[in-house]
């Protein structure tokens, strides 16, 4: 097998998930383009891990450690989707606005 | 072309067609379905290039833990289960732009850095448990113990993040 193959679908997978993450409004479905963008990654990894024959196995233990990394990731992420869904009363992300930069202070105190 | 090149193909189309759909498809829960289908065929991708253990734990850690999230998350939001028309931004051009930007920039770069060069798999070390086991706690113990601190501290983030405002003694 020719190496570029898995790396070339490691780029495609990565590409989209950035334009799931940019186009997205829902903040669960930005996530899942994270978690998209986090397995191109893993599959790069073991793809240089089988191309190297890596003794020490430094890509396959990389993308166990990044799957460790996505599911803590994904776990603050969603804990952080339901606290601005308890206190906004929903999650679209085009219409957070509160941490913007302003002439003066237009949001009161909550 | 051998076995192995055919279900690498196989396997590249269905998780690139998959991720498609979990971008673009109109209704949430399906979003969460189709990364599913998207996650498998990487794990089976996993199994080809010889990481077997990384592909287990691909299964068991995505398919298993991380899609049950999103989908707790989906039902916890309110999520409407029908067909949304307003799930993307209004102006997707410039998303189109950017990720098309960045598979070009990418795709060139890996094509033309590694074009002509073959991936072995013949007599490849196969990741098994063993292997990435005895791996993992003899070359790479700190990184492990390190990220174990980090998986505790999101945690008790996580927790304290999830426990509400209201409730908090002594505020």
């Amino acid at each position: 097998m020719p190496l570029w193959w898995p790396l070339l679908l490691s780029s495609l997978l990565f590409a989209i998930g950035v334009y799931g993450v940019l186009v997205r409004r829902n903040a669960v479905l930005v996530l899942m383009g994270v978690e998209l963008m986090l397995n191109a990654v893993n599959l790069n990894l073991v793809a240089f891990d089988a191309y190297f024959r890596d003794v020490l196995h430094g890509g396959q233990t990389f993308a166990l450690f990044v799957i460790v990394i996505a599911a803590a990731e994904i776990g603050l992420g969603l804990a952080i989707v339901l606290l601005v869904f308890r206190t906004h009363g929903q999650i679209d992300v085009d219409t957070m606005r509160e941490l913007a930069d302003r002439e003066e202070p237009a949001v009161a105190e909550r | 072309m051998t076995v192995v090149e055919v279900l690498f193909l196989l396997l590249g189309l269905v998780a690139a067609g998959s991720a498609l759909l979990v971008v673009t498809t109109r209704t949430m829960v399906h979003a969460a379905l189709w990364l599913v289908v998207t996650l498998g065929a990487v794990a089976g991708i996993f199994l080809l290039l010889a990481a077997e253990f990384v592909a287990w734990v691909q299964i068991l850690i995505y398919v298993g833990a991380v899609v049950v999230l999103l989908l707790f998350a989906l039902m916890l939001t309110k999520a409407p289960t029908g067909p949304q028309p307003d799930l993307d931004a209004r102006r997707a051009l410039p998303a189109v732009a950017v990720a098309g930007l960045v598979l070009a920039v990418l795709g060139t770069t890996v094509v033309a850095g590694f074009h002509g060069v073959e991936l072995d798999l013949d007599g490849a070390v196969v990741g098994s448990a063993q292997t990435t086991g005895a791996t993992i706690f003899q070359q790479w113990v700190l990184p492990f113990e390190v990220l174990s601190v980090l998986l505790l501290a999101a945690l008790v983030g996580a927790i304290v993040l999830s426990r509400g405002t209201g409730r908090r003694g002594g505020e």
